[in-house]
């Protein structure tokens, strides 16, 4: 019961998200706030984890296949295809969920104790449009967070290739445009604008109708970040069943 | 003028309230007093139209909050300024834009206008230094200042504060104190706290509601509480010893 009841009000807050609307010019300086939290403030984790891990999976490709009957530029063939399908979308989602989504939930969650939230209310404001909406905004940006997780990830592939002398960088450059489907990125965006939907709103439903103190606040950190995480997989799963299968 | 008829709240089983009806005049600072526990801040809530009473009705100069339709519950709301008790301050926002906050959100006043009518108020509340500051920088007794100056920064006709001065010093308590009976009695607007500060209530009590459990055991004013033979109140009122030695020396100046 409890959990059709949580579900329930999630999809409230998301209704209310949209309802009486913040003046837009208070809206749009929280707008370009939370693009600075949120987006700005995530490449810098987002670049150096791409490039890191595009090598090691183009290191670990180049390590499995030793048959010399297959060709050595499905290093980069294959060091693409995971990047684009799943590693950009999907697992930078996963660690956005730990960095962004403990950032929405203890900052709302601390407003709730605080009562900063009942400040809001008392003087007749929206909360929830307030303080979710321009969440949602700002990561409707995501996107391009993930193009550049993309990118960074072939070129940490590349180097990892190159610098570890598994294969040429002709190789490595056939490899990445071996097959390539153009729907696929549609695909990975697609997935993107949902995770976005899902890091905005999850977080901020749990900050925002969490009870207690400054433990609670840690507490509904965790569970934004587990049910986040759980939702991301388990959409991930619908989304390509639905597009690609 | 704010009248209060029959208010009933429940939470699951709890009964919280069971049945308050009492009248804030304008102009006049009210305090709500009782143990904790008592029903104080629930009743404060639904005054402020944040609970829905299940029973009963709280009219606000003579319209009822639960019979308005969204925009006129917004557009009262609007006229209401809260102090909170731990002052609710928005801390990822100056001491000044925090005061400009109402005026930003409910006018449409130049930045200039806004500003002059913020520095005013925090003048008002003797913080005319502190605009740059943050929140955290304040001491707690300047955040309780700010507090009332975002609260009246919008010429609010109704005025709520949650135990204004708790955690403050007694010298800086009364100096809240004063600061809000000043205002009322300035802006004539309808001024209600919750507390259970007997320095307050001998400080500002024009009008003083006793709750216990959830029921009006008492009302009148500081000159009458007292005089008051109603045990429940005469057990809060002199649980302090400073204040049963000034009832015995009452007792025995009247003997």
């Amino acid at each position: 019961m409890k959990y059709l009841h949580n579900i329930g009000a999630y999809f409230i807050m998301i209704k209310d998200m949209f309802r009486k609307p913040t003046k837009w010019s208070v809206m749009k300086t929280l707008i370009f706030k939370d693009i600075d939290d949120l987006i700005i403030g995530s490449l810098g984790i987002v670049a150096f984890i791409s490039f890191f891990v595009g090598g090691v999976v183009t290191i670990q490709t180049a390590l499995n296949i030793t048959s010399p009957i297959i060709p050595k530029y499905l290093v980069g063939f294959a060091t693409r295809q995971s990047i684009i399908l799943e590693f950009a979308p999907t697992f930078i989602s996963i660690i956005m969920a730990g960095k962004v989504g403990s950032f929405i939930t203890s900052s709302i969650g601390t407003m709730r104790v605080t009562e900063q939230i009942d400040a809001l209310e008392v003087m007749g404001i929206n909360a929830i449009n307030y303080l979710v909406f321009p969440k949602f905004i700002a990561l409707m940006l995501y996107p391009f967070v993930i193009s550049i997780a993309m990118f960074l990830g072939i070129i940490g592939g590349m180097a990892a290739c190159i610098y570890g002398g598994f294969s040429t960088l002709n190789d490595y450059i056939t490899g990445i445009q071996l097959d390539f489907i153009p729907f696929h990125i549609t695909y990975a965006f697609i997935k993107t604008i949902v995770f976005a939907f899902i890091l905005a709103t999850i977080p901020s439903y749990h900050g925002f109708f969490m009870k207690g103190g400054a433990l609670e606040v840690g507490k509904a950190s965790t569970t934004a970040f587990v049910w986040t995480s759980v939702v991301i997989i388990l959409l991930n799963y619908i989304l390509t069943q639905l597009l690609l299968s | 003028m704010i009248e209060v008829n029959n208010v009933h709240k429940s939470f699951g089983d709890a009964h919280i309230l069971k049945g308050i009806s009492t009248t804030f005049e304008k102009g006049k600072t009210s305090l709500v007093i009782g143990q904790s526990g008592s029903g104080k801040t629930v009743f404060l809530k639904c005054l402020l139209g944040l609970f829905q009473p299940e029973e009963g009705s709280i009219s606000y100069n003579g319209k009822i909050y639960s019979e308005l339709d969204a925009d006129e519950k917004r557009n009262l709301r609007s006229e209401m300024g809260m102090v909170f008790q731990g002052s609710a301050l928005f801390d990822s926002m100056t001491i000044l834009e925090n005061v400009m906050f109402p005026l930003r959100m409910f006018t449409k006043q130049s930045k200039s206008e806004m500003q002059d009518r913020a520095d005013f108020v925090l003048k008002r509340v003797n913080l005319a230094d502190a605009h740059n500051k943050m929140p955290s920088e304040a001491s707690g007794g300047m955040q309780k200042r700010v507090a009332i100056a975002r609260a009246i920064v919008n010429k609010p006709k109704y005025l709520f504060c949650d135990e204004p001065n708790s955690g403050l010093d007694p010298k800086t308590a009364i100096v809240i104190d004063d600061l809000i009976h000043e205002i009322t009695d300035e802006y004539n607007i309808t001024t209600i706290i919750n507390s259970h500060d007997m320095n307050s209530v001998m400080q500002i009590g024009e009008k003083i509601v006793f709750l216990k459990d959830g029921l009006k055991a008492w009302e009148g004013s500081k000159e009458t509480i007292f005089k008051t033979d109603n045990e429940v109140v005469t057990d809060f009122v002199y649980s302090s010893e400073l204040f049963k030695k000034v009832r015995q020396m009452y007792l025995e100046e009247r003997q």
